[in-house]
């Protein structure tokens, strides 16, 4: 067993943190040195580059049989193949931040719409609570 | 660098103006040139006339001296302005028919829809005041937050007289400083004149069924703003 569970391997699904890229994630596809990788993210938008680590973070995701250097190509064709963005996407950090943009460029009007209907649901999901509660009890 | 040792040279021999501005700075546009009158007056007359008393006259034009004075004081001709007082540009996110929030005042916080801008600049605003109690009323753009929400209000009718004299406030009854005023003698709650009231539902009824068509619009305008936690208005959009 291994203390750390996320590694910095090629392979690795970074997420960019720093930048206007930031929010995008990359793969990682060589290693520098120990603080510095060479990241990639073809279908994001993300050039290849060179990134700091302390600029991205690690995830869980990691690409299988990447072998060093991929070209920008081939490992779109990989990212593709193995789905790895739907993979993320389907991770609940990937929804928080979604939720995260939508919430904000969400306009006055929209917020407060999100308000009014959060207060139906609180409304209906006590209503629901007490009636539960009463029948549990008697 | 030549050390220059008078004002008006730019070394010593060479003047630092030219000869059009030393004309100018010496006011000579004050002096009539009467030698150019002369001479433009007697080619006039030679055209018309080649009499001896004519050539005299000529003469006599031709070796006038100017005058050697001029007024002392140069009267400075102040340009012509020709700017003009532009109509106030409003801010893009500012059109007709958008939602605002009012930002100063008593209805601070309150959301309105703007109708039109007015002559001197401000924003013509309604509540309406059947929704939100906010009356027809004059804003200032600087202390308004625009809304990307629209109401329709095409083909709405604004009469003419509501402009920027129909908000002027009545000038004071002649109590003001007196010791009645004082002791709150004579203070009647001002009314709000008739021709006001009938303005306002007028101008309220043609916007308030599509307001009240979407129940959230409505509610939306019922509501105030305001701030909460976590929120900075430089980041949010509206």
């Amino acid at each position: 067993m291994t203390a750390f569970k996320r590694l910095v391997e090629v392979g690795r699904v970074v997420l960019l943190t720093h930048g206007h890229k930031a929010g995008r994630t990359a793969v990682i596809v060589d290693i520098v040195d120990h603080n510095r990788v060479i990241v990639d993210g073809p279908t994001n938008g993300v050039h290849r580059h060179v990134a700091s680590l302390s600029k991205v973070t690690l995830t869980d995701i990691v690409m299988k049989k990447l072998p060093r250097t991929i070209g920008t190509t081939a490992l779109k064709k990989a990212i593709i193949t193995q789905k790895i963005d739907e993979q993320w996407n389907q991770t609940a950090w990937a929804k928080k931040i979604a939720t995260r943009v939508t919430r904000a460029s969400l306009t006055d009007f929209d917020r407060f719409k999100v308000m009014r209907l959060k207060k139906q649901q609180r409304y209906i999901v006590k209503r629901q609570m007490a009636a539960l509660k009463k029948t549990s009890s008697a | 660098m030549v050390e220059t040792t008078h004002k008006g040279q730019l070394i010593p021999g060479v003047s630092r103006y030219s000869r059009s501005q030393r004309f100018s700075k010496r006011g000579l546009y004050l002096v009539k040139n009467k030698a150019a009158v002369a001479r433009k007056e007697t080619t006039q007359a030679a055209k018309s006339a080649s009499a001896p008393a004519v050539v005299n006259d000529l003469e006599k034009a031709l070796t006038r001296k100017p005058s050697k004075f001029y007024p002392a004081d140069a009267a400075h001709k102040p340009k012509v302005s020709h700017k003009a007082v532009g109509k106030t540009k409003l801010r893009k996110s500012l059109k007709p028919g958008s939602i605002l929030i009012l930002l100063a005042g008593r209805f601070r916080g309150k959301r309105v829809v703007f109708l039109k801008q007015l002559k001197s600049g401000l924003l013509l605003v309604t509540g309406p005041y059947k929704i939100n109690g906010v009356p027809l009323k004059r804003v200032n753009q600087a202390y308004v937050i625009a809304t990307s929400t629209q109401v329709d209000i095409s083909g709405i009718k604004i009469t003419e007289n509501i402009n920027d004299e129909y908000f002027k406030r009545e000038a004071d009854t002649k109590l003001k400083g007196t010791e009645e005023e004082f002791f709150g003698k004579g203070a009647a709650k001002k009314e709000t004149p008739s021709n006001k009231i009938a303005d306002q539902k007028e101008v309220d009824s043609q916007i308030i069924k599509k307001i009240t068509a979407d129940h959230m619009l409505s509610s939306y305008l019922k509501s105030s703003f305001s701030l909460t936690k976590g929120q900075a208005p430089h980041l949010m959009r509206f």
